[in-house]
């Protein structure tokens, strides 16, 4: 179906944007690379007044490293970070970013998008909260960052103000130095995953040091399970002490029924889920 | 400060379509696919108008992308190549022989997202292995053939 009506301007500049934004009030959207705001409007779930097409801004694009970690421009596409020469646990992102949709709508997805939009199975939400990265988003009035623990709200919500716009996702240079896994379970390759698991371990002297495991598509927004975290902590990471943070994870968390899939179904995904991207971290995850 | 365009309002699209200069008519919310076609390059089908099915999928700047998930000003300024730059009813592009010898159409429906995508995919990655041409080509559906002739016809097994 066509999309409900709008009126449309493409910005010049991140300040033009910023501008048209702060115009067209409460109602607008921003327009990256549409792969999930232009389905939305096909179906009408959503009926913006207006949308400020930020798509063409090369200047929020591409990955760089700074002083406080990599700086992944808003509109680094999926495909583009996919093939990113990442190294250690920024690795989770390039990982995690080539399991995203398929091919053509990597292309044109963004991480910016993919952040703002927060669906509560995507791959870079849960990837970015197992980071500890936090994003960086302007306004007319001024900049601040927002933590990813801080940024999902809700499903399809974030802490983002209507005037914002989110300007780059930023990886704080720990993360170089650590392990990492990933996992999804989808019906058919390229859905939405029933289940995901992103992992960070930090290894000292053959032990986990520290350890964040997120699960995806299991509640509301990405979600950390703190009891499989503890379990790891100070372990050297055996068989034993993978299975028994599978398993806590598995517990822990409270995931909802649907059509097609019950909570003790996906209960089993993330156990499984959890000690393949651990293994993973374990056994190739530095690279 | 750019200009809004109010949703009735026409729009002009200027790019290179198909090698071409082009200056496409369109509406604020037309897609890429709604303007291929209103030109008059109907090879581009627009099968669930949602990004799911692929049927639509064109070249943008030289990269696969679902026609119906670009909004129509988002060309702007861009190269677009549709199946029709493939090739002609006489002179068929190597991929679309491939298909038409495994015997990977029936309705013919899906096959210009394939084609396209399949040509973009020999070009671009000459060395994909099977899984690698699997994995690209399961991004789009097809309802006749069961995928398993299309896959032969662009990997060769």
């Amino acid at each position: 179906m066509r999309a409900p009506p709008f009126a449309y301007a493409r910005a010049d500049s991140l300040d033009d944007a910023l501008m048209l934004l702060a115009e067209a009030g409460d109602e607008a959207k921003l327009l990256a690379g549409g792969q999930s705001l232009l389905p939305l409007l096909a179906f009408r779930v959503v009926r913006p007044t207006h949308l400020v097409d930020i798509d063409a801004l090369g200047t929020l694009a591409g990955i760089q490293q700074v002083s406080d970690g990599l700086r992944i421009g808003a509109l680094t596409r999926h495909d583009t970070l996919a093939r990113a020469d990442l190294t250690g646990g920024e690795r989770l992102l390039a990982v995690a970013a080539s399991h995203v949709g398929h091919v053509p709508i990597r292309m044109r997805g963004t991480i910016g998008g993919s952040v703002a939009h927060a669906d509560p199975s995507a791959e870079l939400p849960a990837a970015l909260l197992a980071l500890d990265a936090h994003v960086l988003v302007r306004s007319a009035t001024g900049e601040r960052t927002i933590r990813a623990a801080e940024m999902f709200v809700g499903p399809f919500t974030t802490a983002l103000a209507p005037d914002e716009v989110l300007v780059a996702v930023i990886v704080p240079t720990v993360a170089r130095s650590c392990r990492h896994g990933f996992g999804e379970f989808a019906v058919r390759s390229g859905d939405f995953a029933l289940a995901s698991v992103a992992v960070v371990v930090s290894v000292d002297g053959g032990n986990a040091d520290r350890a964040r495991i997120v699960l995806g598509g299991v509640d509301a927004t990405p979600i950390r399970a703190t009891g499989a975290e503890a379990v790891l902590t100070g372990s050297e990471l055996t068989d034993e002490v993978i299975d028994e943070a599978a398993a806590t994870a598995a517990a822990e968390c409270d995931p909802a029924e649907d059509a097609t899939t019950t909570a003790a179904y996906r209960r089993r995904l993330v156990a499984r889920l959890v000690r393949d991207a651990l293994a993973q971290a374990r056994d190739k995850g530095s690279g | 400060m750019s200009t809004w365009t109010a949703a009735t309002d026409p729009l002009r699209v200027d790019l290179t379509l198909n090698g071409n200069e082009v200056s496409l008519e369109a509406g604020v919310r037309w897609t890429l696919a709604d303007a291929v076609r209103a030109h008059g390059l109907t090879g581009t089908h627009l099968g669930c108008e949602h990004g799911v099915c692929g049927a639509c999928t064109v070249l943008l700047d030289g990269q696969p992308v679902r026609a119906c998930l670009v909004l129509a000003p988002q060309a702007s300024g861009r190269r677009v190549d549709t199946v029709e730059a493939l090739g002609t009813p006489d002179e068929l592009h190597p991929v679309q022989e491939a298909l038409l010898e495994a015997r990977g159409l029936q309705c013919g429906f899906c096959t210009p997202g394939f084609a396209v995508l399949a040509a973009w995919l020999r070009e671009q990655r000459p060395d994909a292995g099977p899984a690698e041409v699997r994995e690209v080509l399961s991004s789009n559906l097809c309802r006749c053939t069961g995928y398993g002739p299309i896959v032969k016809a662009v990997s060769g097994r």
